[in-house]
């Protein structure tokens, strides 16, 4: 399906990573955001106030970010596309709903621009220390899809990605921005609606006495309605059968909870997104995603003139994780470069999925700004010699 | 003779309400004695009597044991987190306005935990519904002390009598703007099935204190009887006071109990003032919101 020709603002513009964010949800077709200010995400939710109502949407300004995370689901049972919007402290305190979401099957997409922490550590500067907490921090197994935009345009583009992903799969989706994407502006290109992928709602169609609101299709993802609809469920956080009625016993969550984790993990390879550059035949690889796969760049051109073979390989898609790529990686290279702003998240699943076949250098930083190119170009000098 | 002899299902009584229950959820988790059933029951009669479309109402309970009622009710119904079915109504009120959205659930759920969202709800005028069942007490978690329970009554983490002084519920609800409130209690079936009827017909954010006996937890520890003698205790000492100042009306423990509708009033609501507001703002450009 394309997008809806309203509020898409087709043209070449020159934005912020906030701002396209907000451009990308209104052209995915997301009309219901509830938010509460925190920076640096707040230019997102000013925006959408701004803009919405002259496209058809609500936008509330809720009393804390646990309401704004729950009001957005609550909005999607009404029918709605519909996110919230944080950062660190606010993205903690949304942990329970992203829970309820995965439980509930509810598609919904949560924006999390980052800034260094724990608690509240640098409001205005850069991160990337909340990688794990959105895959792990809600309490219980289940999947999500995490995504790492690296300039504003991407912002737009990945923003349009996680409503298409959250509606695919009825899962929440996190578009994991840093302070530097969110507050870089550059060039954003809005193409004509008709170019724009709307993946729609995956509304049920069949006859409405023998619709289970959590009966899943081949693809582990079952069809969902809205309510005034007729249908009468009942949606609960509780463990549940088909219907959607709690079961308390061990069987009931062994049926539905590996399907939830299964519908990420057995559909992985269809979710996951990468860009490789000259990842063929290289000796070391980079693994980076955000603001970082931009500071890696120089460091990379440097040590690749001083005749050294570096790959980039380039998360988009974070979670899930692109387990294969790194271990059929590991197979052929000597050794992974993995920088990140926080003290060692991602390069984590670099490891495990290295399975001690290469040596994985982490090159952390602390938050606050960006690497020093130098530090990463050291770390691929330093890490083909065994270091 | 051979008349006399019938089969059960000839002589079993149909509950009136039945068709507004799940009755493949039957039977319900809630001890005996307790007045949250008695409460649906008179909530499945003013559905039967407001003369909304079914199908576009939908419940919201968060979680506790008054937030298993969306579970039991035969509508669509959300069974959401501890403390948040206020914003997750908001959020479903407002993405669909033809809905007619009621929130049920109990005092601590609505008011300890999710106090926040209820006074922002009132202060919006959100076009809701908000049945709260006090039973004084958290039941599902075993009897523990709650913002509700009165001066000197006794709570597993309470076990020297409590000393903090409980929400005025009505006080609260009609300070922060809400267009109508009442209290009952468990005993009061007609009044209260008037009271939901009533609020159910309300425009803007409806508030209903309804006090409800727990057996098992609130008067098992303070000796207080069982349910019955709870009702029997409602029954002699509530006093019906329609438009008293809710200042006066916070209760003690085993005290005076005032009921009655004490506010009915008309503010204009959230959407109402959106469209107004944008519609100045924007004239022609803007298409009123309707969903």
């Amino acid at each position: 399906m394309k997008a809806d020709p309203k509020g898409v603002l087709t043209g070449s513009h020159f934005l912020d990573g906030d701002h396209a964010c907000s451009e990308g949800a209104i052209a995915a077709g997301c009309r219901f955001v509830a938010g509460y200010p925190i920076t640096p995400s707040t230019e997102v939710v000013e925006r959408i106030a701004e803009r919405f109502p002259l496209v058809g949407g609500v936008f509330i300004q809720m009393e804390d970010e646990i309401a704004s995370s729950i009001a957005i689901q609550g909005a999607v049972w009404g029918g709605k596309k519909a996110m919230t919007v944080t950062s660190g402290p606010g993205f903690s305190l949304m942990m329970e709903h992203i829970g309820l979401a995965a439980m509930t099957e509810t598609p919904c997409v949560f924006i999390n621009v980052q800034r260094a922490g724990p608690s509240t550590g640098l409001p205005t500067q850069p991160a990337q220390g909340d990688m794990m907490q959105a895959r792990w921090g809600s309490h219980g197994d289940y999947g999500i899809i995490a995504l790492c935009p690296n300039s504003p345009q991407e912002s737009f583009d990945l923003t349009i990605k996680a409503f298409n992903l959250s509606e695919q799969y009825r899962v929440p989706v996190l578009l994991m921005l840093d302070e530097c994407v969110g507050h870089m502006t550059e060039r954003v290109v809005i193409p004509n609606a008709d170019e724009i992928e709307a993946y729609p709602r995956r509304f049920y169609n069949g006859p409405k006495e023998d619709y289970l609101p959590f009966k899943p299709d081949a693809d582990l993802v079952p069809p969902i309605i809205k309510a005034g609809d007729g249908y009468r469920i009942h949606v609960t956080g509780l463990t549940h059968n088909e219907k959607g009625y709690p079961v308390m016993s061990p069987a009931a969550q062994a049926k539905l909870i590996p399907r939830l984790v299964n519908k990420i993990r057995l559909n992985a390879d269809k979710i996951i997104e990468y860009r490789e550059d000259q990842v063929e035949g290289a000796d070391v690889v980079v693994v980076s995603y955000g603001i970082t796969s931009r500071v890696a760049i120089p460091a990379i051109e440097q040590a690749r003139k001083e005749g050294i073979k570096v790959g980039h390989l380039r998360l988009i898609v974070v979670w899930p994780f692109p387990e294969k790529k790194i271990k059929e990686l590991a197979g052929k290279i000597k050794s992974f470069v993995v920088p990140e702003i926080n003290l060692g998240q991602m390069v984590l699943e670099v490891e495990r999925n290295a399975y001690g076949k290469v040596p994985v250098k982490l090159v952390p930083h602390a938050g606050g700004t960006v690497h020093n190119p130098k530090d990463i170009y050291n770390a691929i000098i330093s890490s083909l010699k065994g270091e | 003779m051979q008349d006399e002899i019938y089969t059960i299902e000839e002589t079993m009584p149909i509950n009136p309400v039945e068709s507004y229950l799940r009755m493949d959820r039957m039977p319900h988790i809630w001890c005996s004695g307790c007045g949250i059933g008695t409460t649906v029951n008179c909530f499945g009669r003013a559905l039967e009597t407001s003369g909304l479309d079914l199908d576009k109402v939908s419940i919201v309970s968060g979680i506790g044991c008054t937030g298993r009622v969306a579970g039991y009710l035969n509508l669509d119904s959300f069974h959401t987190t501890h403390g948040r079915p206020i914003p997750f109504a908001t959020g479903l009120k407002l993405a669909n306005p033809e809905l007619k959205v009621v929130v049920y659930s109990g005092d601590g759920d609505l008011l300890a935990i999710g106090g926040n969202h209820f006074i922002h709800a009132a202060r919006r005028n959100l076009d809701m519904t908000i049945i709260c069942v006090n039973n004084f007490i958290y039941g599902m978690t075993g009897g523990q002390v709650a913002p509700t329970t009165p001066i000197s009554a006794t709570a597993t983490t309470a076990p020297h009598g409590n000393f903090e002084q409980p929400f005025n519920l009505p006080y609260l609800a009609e300070s922060c703007g809400a267009v109508y409130v009442a209290r009952w209690t468990a005993y009061h079936v007609r009044h209260l099935t008037k009271a939901m009827k009533e609020a159910l017909g309300k425009k803007g954010f409806s508030f209903i204190e309804v006090l409800a006996p727990c057996p098992t937890l609130y008067s098992r520890r303070n000796k207080l009887g069982d349910g019955l003698d709870q009702m029997m205790f409602y029954k002699e000492n509530s006093e019906i006071k329609h438009g008293v100042d809710t200042k006066t009306v916070s209760l003690d423990f085993q005290g005076k109990i005032i009921v009655g509708k004490f506010v009915d009033r008309e503010r204009p609501e959230y959407l109402e003032l959106m469209n107004k507001h944008y519609q100045k703002k924007f004239g022609d450009k803007y298409t009123p919101y309707k969903g």
